[in-house]
């Protein structure tokens, strides 16, 4: 396990451009404009927050989670970490991120995956690859644009053995991580419903999203 | 969190539950995955062979199985790595998806006794031989960038590209390559997270025999792995054997090695009850 290397940024809510309350178990998505940051904000804390990311223009290049594990060679996303999309470009940077680490190779839950990790009594609870779908949509999306994601606030150790698994989150309540956008991305997110492993800590809670425009 | 007994109970019921399937997934499961297959296969019975393909250097190929049918994937020639990837055949917005394979499984590492999950919470293939056990699932194939990095910006023949041109001869678009499995590609992570490459863990004469579950296409890329140190050399042309796997066994390695396959083949077995095939 790698340490965890925390940092703060800049951006004061007062002056952020947009603003929004994302409740637990829910989907949001949104534009964000190149140079332009977002931050995501884990309200109280242990809460895992699926992130995809689309160009705004083509939504045929997207994030790509093993060329953006390749590209850096370390498995972990964090300050300074850029987030590289199919077509090899850099869509967006991490640019502060006061919790260290997050995973970017566990992929979204799902009911279909429910079923193998925790039984079939577990198919019918609400899960990102249903928010993933419906939030997609809203934007002409199907299932054939869902990729795996970036997890943010989800602690994935990969152990030299090969072990994975999803361990009790490390966020605390107020911790955020913040990226600028190197190109206009749509952001699409689900904040995580899972109730049957410890990305949420067993109990899944709101988020806040806030974007700013680059400083003058 | 919160104070409601009832919710607090739920909480720790579903929080011991995770710990017990972890403890079983990590600790229990591998003591029943074999070793590694002897690096000499047993040669397939020449009734079995349906079709073999020798994949050039920087190429890529492919083809369509059926549920019980398998590829062997070979190195005759000297190392290569293979990345793969797979669609049901009956839908492909079902596909390989590498997240779900490692995340079910409690492992980065794919090998013998595993099984390749699609994103529909089914198995796509199995592993059912293996003489290597060094393959990638999470840093991908190469890419334009990637190939073109390491030959001083001259243009190479790479992953990402291979896989268009298969997903394109199938009526499939870039929207429809997911991310790959690279056999023979032994990427390991170091206790601070930082991949290297484990270069004497893949030999010459190295297999893989990869059972399919489902009826499936399969495209396969012949390039170097991006994380290989001898990645600008062409690679030898690989091997690649379609073939009648046996009808498994009621005890078969694939099929019963963990709780979580056990699982991820009922739900594949659901689509196929009307054929009367059962293992």
């Amino acid at each position: 396990m790698s340490a965890f290397s925390a940092s703060t940024a800049p951006g004061n809510p007062a002056r952020a451009r947009e603003d929004h309350f994302v409740p637990a178990r829910s989907p949001w998505s949104g534009l964000v404009r190149k140079g332009q940051s977002i931050r995501i904000v884990d309200l109280e804390g242990q809460q895992a927050v699926d992130t995809l990311f689309y160009r705004a223009d083509d939504f045929g290049e997207r994030y790509s989670s093993q060329d953006t594990v390749r590209q850096q060679g370390a498995p972990y996303v964090t300050t300074g970490t850029a987030l590289i999309s199919s077509e090899g470009n850099v869509m967006l940077t991490v640019t502060a991120d006061s919790c260290g680490r997050h995973d970017t190779s566990a992929g979204a839950c799902s009911c279909e995956s429910n079923t193998v990790r925790f039984g079939h009594a577990t198919k019918y609870l609400q899960a990102c690859r249903e928010n993933f779908i419906l939030e997609c949509g809203r934007h002409g999306m199907t299932k054939r644009d869902i990729v795996p994601n970036i997890n943010f606030f989800m602690n994935v150790p990969i152990e030299p053995s090969g072990d994975l698994a999803i361990v009790d989150g490390v966020s605390k309540p107020g911790d955020y991580v913040e990226l600028r956008a190197e190109m206009d991305v749509l952001c699409v997110i689900s904040n995580c419903p899972q109730i049957n492993n410890p990305c949420n800590g067993f109990n899944p809670t709101p988020i806040r999203v806030l974007i700013w425009d680059p400083e003058t | 969190m919160t104070t409601d007994p009832s919710a607090r109970a739920a909480v720790e019921a579903n929080r011991r539950r995770y710990e017990e399937l972890k403890r079983e997934g990590q600790r229990y499961a591998p003591r029943a995955l074999l070793g590694p297959s002897p690096r000499a296969p047993a040669p397939l019975p020449p009734k079995a062979i349906l079709h073999r393909e020798v994949v050039p250097g920087g190429w890529y190929w492919s083809v369509q199985l059926r549920r019980g049918e398998a590829l062997r994937l070979a190195l005759p020639n000297g190392p290569a790595s293979v990345a793969l990837v797979a669609w049901a055949s009956a839908d492909t917005s079902e596909r390989l998806n590498y997240a779900d394979t490692v995340k079910v499984q409690w492992s980065a590492t794919v090998g013998k006794g595993r099984v390749l999950f699609s994103d529909m919470g089914r198995v796509m293939l199995s592993i059912i031989e293996d003489s290597c056990g060094a393959h990638d699932a999470i840093a991908g194939g190469s890419t334009p960038g990637s190939a073109r990095a390491l030959s001083g910006n001259a243009p190479r023949r790479n992953t990402r590209d291979n896989f268009l041109l298969a997903a394109g001869k199938h009526g499939l678009s870039r929207r429809d390559v997911p991310p790959c499995i690279s056999f023979f590609a032994p990427v390991v992570a170091d206790p601070d997270g930082r991949l290297s490459w484990a270069a004497e863990r893949r030999r010459k004469d190295d297999y893989v025999d990869l059972r399919a579950e489902m009826d499936l296409l399969i495209a396969l890329s012949n390039c170097p792995h991006p994380l290989d140190p001898d990645a600008l050399s062409e690679p030898p042309a690989i091997e690649a054997v379609r073939f009648r796997a046996p009808q498994p066994a009621a005890d078969d390695l694939c099929r019963t090695a963990t709780a979580e396959a056990v699982r991820g083949f009922q739900n594949t077995d659901a689509l196929f009850v009307s054929q009367g095939w059962s293992p």
